[in-house]
């Protein structure tokens, strides 16, 4: 049965969420871990949770698999409630825990055929999907090797093939990047989005922003157990409103011209020479005017051969939404 | 400790209640989502899949009989209990041929210890050294599995959480099963070669009946390590803890009774009123130690002639029949040891209740 398969089965109902979460909260004592956390991921698609360390993420995830249950709010997991049936929904649900670990004394196919096992699936089947798996992720040639002598990318693809061994309709994974080099990262996120290609619902849970960024569909910004901004990447940085911002600008002299050309364009509030880098000129502007600026640079004929954001959108939401930790960055008015 | 994981335990018990196994249905990710009505049977393990303690367990059991501790601990436990023997079988043989009338000649190798010997007998050692067994393979139970980053893992598969402890346990359980039959048998063989008898039925039934009482209070040391690795983080803290209630129980316990007693019931005179008070008080003081309990059980599990355990009746029964020493058939003497095997088990089962309880509460997240 296993072969023919797709990796990841469709199921019916595909307009049914895959997570939905309503007014989720989990509370320690006085602390809030998690604050009336209302969330839905689509089936197909890759939700970055993004948040900084301690936001509440690892809490959200182990109330979404049964394993917390919540102090109030209700989650459903491709229809199921986790609390009451969590049994159901870890059949379901594959996870990669932040900093996953593997029976060291164990090869890795060895340790995967146990997570096979103990999800009832029979030798059989499993092996032929195993190899399957460990050839996806590129372990094959080390999986007859004990896991001790893997490198913690290494382990990190294996907890991925780990995930797939169930064919989850969900995976999520948390931290999936993190202690692992940036060729490793680069593997992982290509896998990550193998996956939600096949058809699984991805939840993906990480401080690291510019990393995840390219694998997900839909971010959700989540700070201090609330989540403060979700959407599609674009429409997020959109609707954060207009902020100063700054271009990098690079033409080709007379400088007084490219100055001048560029303190025309509508919304661009000064021009100044780059402290960092004499060849630049930085702009600042009250609203994103990069369209502008080129089409005016070209016209004054400094066709610029470098024009680029200082900090993208990406920067711009971290320092909106994660430096509220820190009081000596206030966000600006 | 939160109210809620308290709760969440008692969900445990409950979804346990609903029985897993008479429900058949597909796999689960082979089917469409289904209608809430129909969720809570999915609870149930498919038909034919082995339940999930049963996997950890073989898991485990494979783990423990190819560990280091398991080669080391046998070898040595293998080695003390071989020599004891070999004591006792010299012995015996010199005082055989004067031991009419004695039957279960062959079980005297296991705790016959003659006057003035040097050697401890093969069951003083087993109840002073088997608790090292129960550590060995429940120190590292749980907060290994934390430190190595394999429990969040593990507990995400469709298993129940107490599956996780279940499965330990038994595996545990039946590597000290092996142990304790390798060791009979190694001994067993020793006797049979020494003495040149061979046991009979009864006396192989009392044996079989003793490796049970060894793995119960073996069980017992278990549970506590286990209980040590999830109260504990880390395994070298659980392991001291679990080695320094061992030796307070096995070999400090004596000497804290001995001065006990003492003071209770003082030995002025030395008649034999005060005499026999004092070793009551003794041995009821030392029944709260496991290793007292099994070093009772084991006397007269092993030896048909001992009528009773209880010192008082004992006195009574020497002045009365002494001239008629009576044997005992296995059942007379398992209703001897009765109210001990029942405090075994009652101990052993209440420490592994604790170290589950403590599990079920405990959150998943380092």
């Amino acid at each position: 049965m296993a072969v023919a398969e797709p990796l990841v089965p469709r199921t019916a109902g595909q307009s049914l969420p895959a997570i939905k979460t309503r007014a989720l909260t989990k509370k320690y004592g006085d602390f809030t871990a998690v604050n009336k956390l209302d969330l839905q991921v689509k089936q197909g698609e890759v939700f970055g949770l993004l948040g900084p360390n301690g936001a509440g993420k690892t809490t959200t995830i182990l109330m979404l698999l049964g394993l917390s249950e919540p102090t109030s709010g209700t989650a459903r997991v491709l229809d199921m409630d986790p609390a009451r049936d969590p049994i159901a929904v870890k059949r379901r649900v594959g996870y990669l825990p932040d900093a996953v670990g593997f029976y060291g004394a164990m090869t890795g196919r060895q340790n995967l055929r146990y997570t096979a096992r103990l999800n009832g699936i029979n030798r059989k089947a499993a092996d032929a999907h195993i190899d399957e798996l460990l050839e996806r992720v590129g372990l094959t040639n080390a999986s007859n090797q004990r896991v001790d002598t893997y490198s913690r990318g290494m382990k990190q693809r294996l907890g991925l093939a780990d995930v797939m061994v169930k064919r989850p309709s969900i995976i999520i994974l948390d931290e999936p990047t993190t202690a692992i080099d940036p060729a490793g990262v680069e593997e992982v996120l290509a896998l990550i989005r193998e996956l939600a290609n096949d058809g699984a619902a991805v939840l993906l849970a990480s401080h690291l922003l510019h990393q995840v960024q390219q694998v997900c569909d839909e971010v959700g910004i989540f700070v201090s157990g609330k989540l403060v901004a979700s959407g599609a990447m674009d429409k997020l940085s959109s609707s954060l409103g207009t902020g100063p911002i700054e271009i990098e600008v690079a033409a080709p002299p007379p400088a007084d011209g490219v100055k001048a050309a560029a303190l025309k364009v509508n919304g661009v509030t000064s021009v100044e020479k780059d402290p960092r880098d004499s060849r630049m000129w930085l702009v600042k502007a009250k609203r994103d005017v990069r369209a502008d600026l080129a089409r005016a640079l070209v016209e004054a004929g400094h066709p610029p051969y470098h024009l680029r954001r200082v900090g993208d959108e990406l920067d711009e939401i971290y320092r909106r939404y994660f430096a509220n930790y820190s009081p000596e960055e206030a966000t600006p008015a | 400790m939160t109210a809620e994981s308290i709760s969440l335990s008692q969900a445990g018990a409950a979804a346990r209640g609903r029985k897993r196994k008479n429900i058949r249905h597909e796999p689960a990710y082979q089917s469409a989502p289904s209608s809430k009505a129909e969720s809570a049977p999915k609870a149930a393990r498919p038909a034919g899949v082995p339940a999930g303690w049963r996997v950890i367990a073989a898991k485990e059991l494979a783990d423990n009989l190819s560990s280091i501790r398991f080669v080391v601990l046998t070898i040595i436990l293998t080695l003390v209990a071989a020599g004891a023997v070999f004591a006792s079988a010299g012995q015996l043989k010199s005082v055989a041929p004067n031991a009419t009338g004695v039957n279960s000649l062959f079980l005297y190798l296991f705790f016959y210890q003659p006057q003035g010997a040097v050697v401890p007998t093969f069951v003083t050692f087993i109840a002073l050294l088997a608790p090292l067994l129960g550590i060995a393979f429940g120190f590292d139970g749980v907060n290994g599995e934390r430190s190595a980053g394999t429990l969040p893992r593990l507990v995400s598969q469709p298993i129940y959480r107490d599956d996780v402890i279940n499965g330990k346990f038994v595996a545990g359980l039946a590597t000290i099963s092996v142990i304790f039959v390798a060791i009979v048998a190694v001994v067993g063989a020793i006797g049979v070669l020494q003495l040149g008898i061979l046991p009979n039925l009864d006396e192989v039934l009392r044996l079989v009946v003793w490796v049970v009482l060894a793995v119960i209070y073996v069980g017992l040391w278990l549970a506590f390590a286990l209980l040590c690795s999830v109260l504990f983080r880390g395994a070298a803290t659980s392991a001291i803890v679990a080695l320094a209630a061992w030796l307070v129980l096995t070999l400090f316990s004596g000497l804290l009774v001995g001065l006990v007693a003492g003071v209770v019931s003082p030995v002025g005179d030395g008649t034999a009123d005060e005499v026999i008070a004092n070793a009551v008080t003794k041995r009821n003081l030392s029944l709260i130690t496991p290793s007292r309990l099994f070093t009772e059980a084991t006397q007269a599990t092993l030896d048909p002639s001992i009528q009773t355990l209880d010192i008082n009746a004992a006195v009574a029964v020497n002045n009365e029949a002494q001239a008629l020493p009576s044997i005992l058939s296995l059942e007379q003497s398992l209703l001897v040891v009765w109210p001990q095997f029942v405090g075994l088990i009652a101990l052993t089962s209440g420490a592994f209740a604790v170290a589950y309880v403590s599990f079920m509460r405990q959150e998943v997240r380092a």
